[in-house]
């Protein structure tokens, strides 16, 4: 268990003082000035040796990602982009930070932009995050008035500007290119890649898209050390992470907690245990809803952290964890998890756009059991047609529940046609 | 410094540009790779998915090679060029799966498709579909839009590769269509449902893939197999877009275009593509003489006698329209000369200098816009003057070419410094341009600048750029113009000085003047249009989709039209009826048939029969007297009203209707 002192977000609760001063008290802005004068490539060096990996879902090395920006601009401006529109559905850690800690944000967006020398950062946040928008205004805004941000940003002698924009509220705009689409005025679909947005990104220029979480660890990292924080889980699974759990757990939390923490000890030290006892658990999406889940036979032994994950058909994903005990409909939540991706599909490419609704519909009918047994090899199929196939990973996204859904459930599903051709 | 790099294409080494994409290099190879988004004068857009090949030692999932530049591609181990497979079993299995996923909510409905036997859906479903859909819900629907007279919907047939929208924002410059809603529910629609506002809308009839988008003049009319297909040339504007016209029996269908790279790339204006009803009414199909004040029907004998008389009793001039072939002016221009006559194409008043190539095409060609940094337009309004011409300056714009413009402001589609609408604005702007390399510039001379009362001024100003380096190409409204003045069909001094004295006027389809009242008129034409009311002999003759000739486009690019049809009725070809004429007369022009005309014809005027070359023309300057200042005026009024053909057709009043009432035409008498 990860203790007190090493916790990078103090005020994860808003038990204390969300205020600049707040902020400070607790450590951060200290030193910023001198963390940015050791140099760009100090700081690249010391993310990378933190083997820190991107919070956002992907997990790619932070620190690699930031030296694939050109060292030197060809005359376009570098652009810093923190991707704020948290929506993956189970996922509420960012929200945290930003209404709680906003100034681990806001130092970090300083520090990133500087690493990847850029003048300008946006912090791209979700439409349904309002108040959470204001609050994080209210933090840059005081920023802005100490110094800490603008012309010579917290007397580091490098100018940087941060701005707040607010979505409209569409899961899409997530992904990275879309994003940036929609912070150029453009209707949220992805792009192709390549082009990289470290090539070509936010207006055609270098752009490194960041999630919030890991741009807000950054600061600590650099005061604390590289090796500290690689000090915490397992080999190429380092540092502390903030892992959201949701669903059936007697007190659901936001917890900020060491890498490769096994999942029982996740949910019983934190959450009070699964509700009736770990024995009544039935499953667990471990990473936000685009990920497989785990049986409760999985579940047992599971790490959380992106390797052990991805090797048991998983992932870490945002570390968002819905824990469903044996009381839940295992079709239904994964029909409705068809759902949301159908209604969240941009409607860009050809597999998501009727892949999606396809899947749906053909979950509408396992759940209700009114379908054939060999369906579901179609099921199967169609996931498969729809995964890798598409501009961007959202039909990824969509494909694995179901497909989680049939590896470890797929008896469920049958007994449920059975059953209702019985009926019938 | 070229960029060729290695690459292995289904196990074939081949080297190609970094920057091609893989469906260009597969191209190229021969090596065809399915696809319904991507068009190679558009933009990428990547969305349909069907193009998806295995990268050989990539991710483990396939690529969409029309977005995949071969620069991308990561070498294989020990510095092998990188691996693509096109037929392997992820590339095959990736296409089945996303034919599976276009068909499922496309309707079945091919046999009353007028996409139905020219569809890409339709053949790829049969290259690389299933036999038969595992899909079991139910469809999606989706409301049909009015895009106006020439398009019609069935957007639950779209599959939202968004060609159209790509289409008509980049290439058509109009911004009315877009993709609304999200995922399955995403629609192609146009904003707040209004009808298209562009003569090149036509083009997204070609390029939607499926039967979404179909010509609405030709619905129900006929399937593409039955139709005859004959590759001709369009007359509609002096571009020459090369155009292919679809019969069945004796109607012309419809019209498509062909490509062309240094003409019209692969687009045609509305007016080219819906203009054939035209071809159909208002027909002149059996010869009349005027008995009484009164037209009569008569025989062709008769006709031919009575003209014969007239001919030969009083003093002749001839003059050429706008839609008369070289083979018909040539003819007519040697019966002239036997009558000792006087000849003349400049109908419209328009002082094109006599014998002066340079100075009557310029010396500049249509793909030199491509290339233009600065391109000066002078007199002319491109984008109703040659539509396709004009998307192409717009395509040079958008490459960042700077257009610049003297004479009537008008909304061309992209934008471009106005520099006066008068004479002394183009002398004024030639003279800032006295210090500047002028080596990319492009000059663009319209009929407006060439008025008789500009005194060949405008030209001479043009001219002299053209001689410290820039390019000069004289846009002409009138397919025929070019030819009949490089075959010397006209008189020094101009209309005036060739009707002077003239007892009877051979007309030979010039629709767009009065004639003045005195002289006797032969109007020898396809449509009851003006000229034929003035007659008082009519020859009928056929229509350009009706007979085999020459035209020379606005570069001076000669290109061979056919014959698609019979011409209507009695109606003969243009060229025969002025050698049966002859003969008439007792002195028959030396040839018997269309080959023999060109035979002689590339005797005297070799150039012409040098089939879609384009002759460079020597710069011959002319002298600039400093004329008063004028206006510059574009020639065209109304788009769709050019022609005796176009006037001919419902379709194209329609579009001019809506056209001047949505400009405001009619608000007053409402």
């Amino acid at each position: 268990m990860l203790a007190d002192q090493d916790r990078i977000f103090t005020n994860l609760y808003g038990m204390g003082d969300c205020t600049l001063a707040g902020a400070r008290k607790r450590g951060h802005w200290d030193g910023t000035a001198e963390l940015i004068k050791k140099g760009k490539d100090w700081i690249i060096t010391q993310v990378k040796e933190s083997g820190l990996r991107g919070r956002g879902g992907a997990g790619f090395p932070t620190g690699l990602k930031w030296s694939f920006m050109p060292r030197n601009s060809d005359g376009r401006p570098h652009y810093l982009v923190v991707n704020a529109d948290e929506s993956e559905p189970g996922t509420c850690k960012d929200r945290e930070i930003m209404r709680h800690d906003p100034h681990t944000l806001i130092e970090g967006c300083l520090i990133a932009g500087f690493a990847m020398n850029s003048n300008v950062g946006y912090i791209y946040i979700r439409g349904e995050y309002i108040r959470e928008k204001e609050l994080l205004q209210v933090a840059i805004d005081e920023a802005y008035d100490a110094g800490l941000l603008g012309g010579n940003a917290c007397n580091s002698g490098w100018d940087f500007d941060l701005y707040l924009h607010h979505g409209a509220g569409a899961y899409i705009c997530g992904e990275e290119t879309a994003l940036l689409e929609s912070l150029e005025g453009k209707k949220g679909m992805p792009r192709m890649k390549p082009p990289f947005p470290a090539g070509s990104g936010l207006y055609g220029c270098p752009t490194t898209v960041n999630n919030v979480e890991s741009i807000a660890v950054v600061p600590t990292i650099l005061r604390r050390g590289a090796t500290w924080f690689a000090s915490f889980g397992r080999e190429n699974n380092t540092g502390t992470k903030i892992f959201a759990i949701s669903g059936h757990v007697n007190s659901p939390c936001v917890v900020e907690e060491t890498m490769s923490i096994s999942l029982r000890e996740l949910i019983d030290k934190h959450c009070d245990g699964v509700r009736g006892g770990w024995d009544n658990l039935k499953a667990v999406i471990p990473g936000g809803a685009s990920v497989p889940l785990l049986p409760k036979s999985l579940c047992d032994d599971a790490i959380m952290d992106f390797d052990w994950l991805r090797d048991h058909q998983s992932g870490l994903g945002t570390a968002a964890v819905i824990v469903m005990d044996q009381s839940t409909d295992i079709i239904k939540a994964i029909w409705r998890l068809s759902k949301f991706y159908k209604h969240e599909s941009c409607g860009q490419c050809t597999p998501c756009r009727e892949g999606a609704g396809w899947m749906m519909r053909v979950m509408d009918r396992f759940v209700s059991g009114k379908a054939d047994i060999e369906e579901i090899d179609t099921l199967l199929q169609i996931t498969k047609q729809v995964e890798g196939h598409t501009i961007c990973a959202l039909g990824d996204a969509a494909a694995w529940p179901v497909q989680g859904l049939i590896r470890h459930f797929r008896n469920e599903i049958e007994d449920r046609i059975l059953q209702e051709k019985i009926s019938v | 410094m070229s960029d060729l790099r290695k690459i292995i294409i289904d196990g074939i080494e081949t080297e190609a540009l970094g920057d091609m994409t893989l469906i260009q290099v597969c191209e190229q190879m021969g090596i065809e790779i399915p696809r319904f988004c991507y068009h190679e004068r558009l933009s990428i857009a990547g969305n349909c998915r069907m193009c998806l090949v295995e990268i050989v030692g990539g991710p483990p999932k396939p690529a969409a090679s029309c977005a995949m530049q071969v620069k991308d591609l990561r070498p294989g181990p020990e510095g092998a060029p990188p691996e693509i497979r096109t037929r392997s079993d992820m590339a095959r299995q990736a296409r089945e799966g996303v034919m599976e996923f276009l068909l499922i909510n496309h309707p079945l409905d091919c046999p009353i498709c007028d996409q139905g036997g020219e569809c890409d859906l339709q053949d790829q479903a049969v290259a690389y579909g299933m036999d038969f859909s595992r899909y079991r819900e139910a469809k999606r629907a989706i409301d049909d839009l009015d895009l106006g007279p020439l398009v019609e919907t069935h957007m639950t047939r779209c599959i939202s590769c968004t060609r159209c929208v790509r289409f008509t924002t980049e290439v058509a410059g109009i911004t009315q269509m877009g993709q609304s809603g999200r995922g399955e529910d995403a629609e192609i629609i146009s904003y707040l449902n209004q009808t298209l506002h562009s003569n090149m809308q036509g083009n997204i009839i070609d390029l939607c893939p499926v039967g979404a988008l179909t010509s609405k003049p030709y619905a129900f009319t006929a399937r593409s197999w039955e139709l005859e297909k004959v590759e001709s040339i369009d007359v509609m504007d002096a571009l020459g877009s090369n155009i292919r016209v679809d019969s069945k029996g004796r109607r012309v269908m419809r019209i498509l275009p062909r490509n062309h790279d240094g003409v019209n790339e692969e687009w045609i204006s509305d007016k080219t593509r819906f203009v054939w009803d035209g071809l159909t009414n208002q027909r002149l199909d059996r010869p009349f003489i005027r008995v009484d004040g009164k037209l009569v029907a008569c025989s062709w004998d008769q006709a031919l006698d009575e003209a014969g008389s007239l001919l030969k009793s009083e003093q002749v001039t001839s003059i050429a329209g706008d839609l008369a072939s070289v083979e018909a002016v040539y003819a007519l221009g040697q019966l002239t000369d036997s009558l000792k006559g006087k000849k003349e194409c400049r109908v419209n008043n328009v002082d094109l200098p006599i014998g002066n190539r340079s100075g009557y095409v310029g010396t500049s060609r249509i793909e030199d816009i491509d290339s233009a940094g600065r391109i000066l337009m002078v007199g002319t309004n491109p984008g109703v003057e040659a539509p396709v011409l004009n998307a192409r300056i717009r395509a040079s714009w958008l490459a960042g070419s700077h257009v610049e413009l003297v004479g009537e402001a008008v909304d061309l589609t992209y934008g471009y410094k106005h520099h006066g609408t008068d004479l002394l604005s183009w002398q004024k702007l030639a003279k800032n341009l006295e210090n500047v390399d002028l080596a990319d510039t492009l000059i663009i001379l319209g009929q407006g600048a060439l008025h008789e009362s500009l005194d060949n001024s405008a030209l001479g100003i043009a001219m002299n750029l053209a001689d410290r380096g820039a390019g000069l190409l004289i846009l002409h409204t009138a397919a025929a113009r070019v030819g009949a003045m490089d075959l010397g069909f006209a008189t020094e001094g101009g209309m005036d000085q060739a009707l002077d004295g003239a007892g009877v006027i051979y007309n030979l389809g010039v629709d767009e003047i009065d004639i003045p009242s005195g002289p006797k008129v032969i109007y020898q034409g396809s449509h009851g249009d003006r000229g034929a009311h003035r007659a008082d002999i009519i020859l009928p003759a056929a229509a350009y989709t009706e007979e085999a000739g020459i035209f020379v486009n606005t570069e001076g690019r000669p290109q061979l039209a056919s014959k698609a049809t019979f011409p209507v009725g009695e109606a003969k070809e243009n060229w025969a009826i002025v050698r049966a004429l002859s003969g008439k007369l007792g002195m028959p022009l030396e040839y018997n048939s269309q080959i023999q005309l060109r035979l002689k014809l590339a005797k005297e005027f070799p150039h012409l029969m040098e089939i879609d070359m384009v002759r460079q023309n020597e710069l011959q300057p002319i002298e600039t007297e400093q004329a008063g200042n004028a206006e510059l005026k574009n020639v065209i009024n109304d788009f769709y009203l050019t022609n005796p053909i176009a006037r001919a057709s419902a379709v194209m009043a329609e579009l001019s209707y809506l056209t001047r009432s949505r400009d405001g035409e009619f608000n007053e008498a409402a």
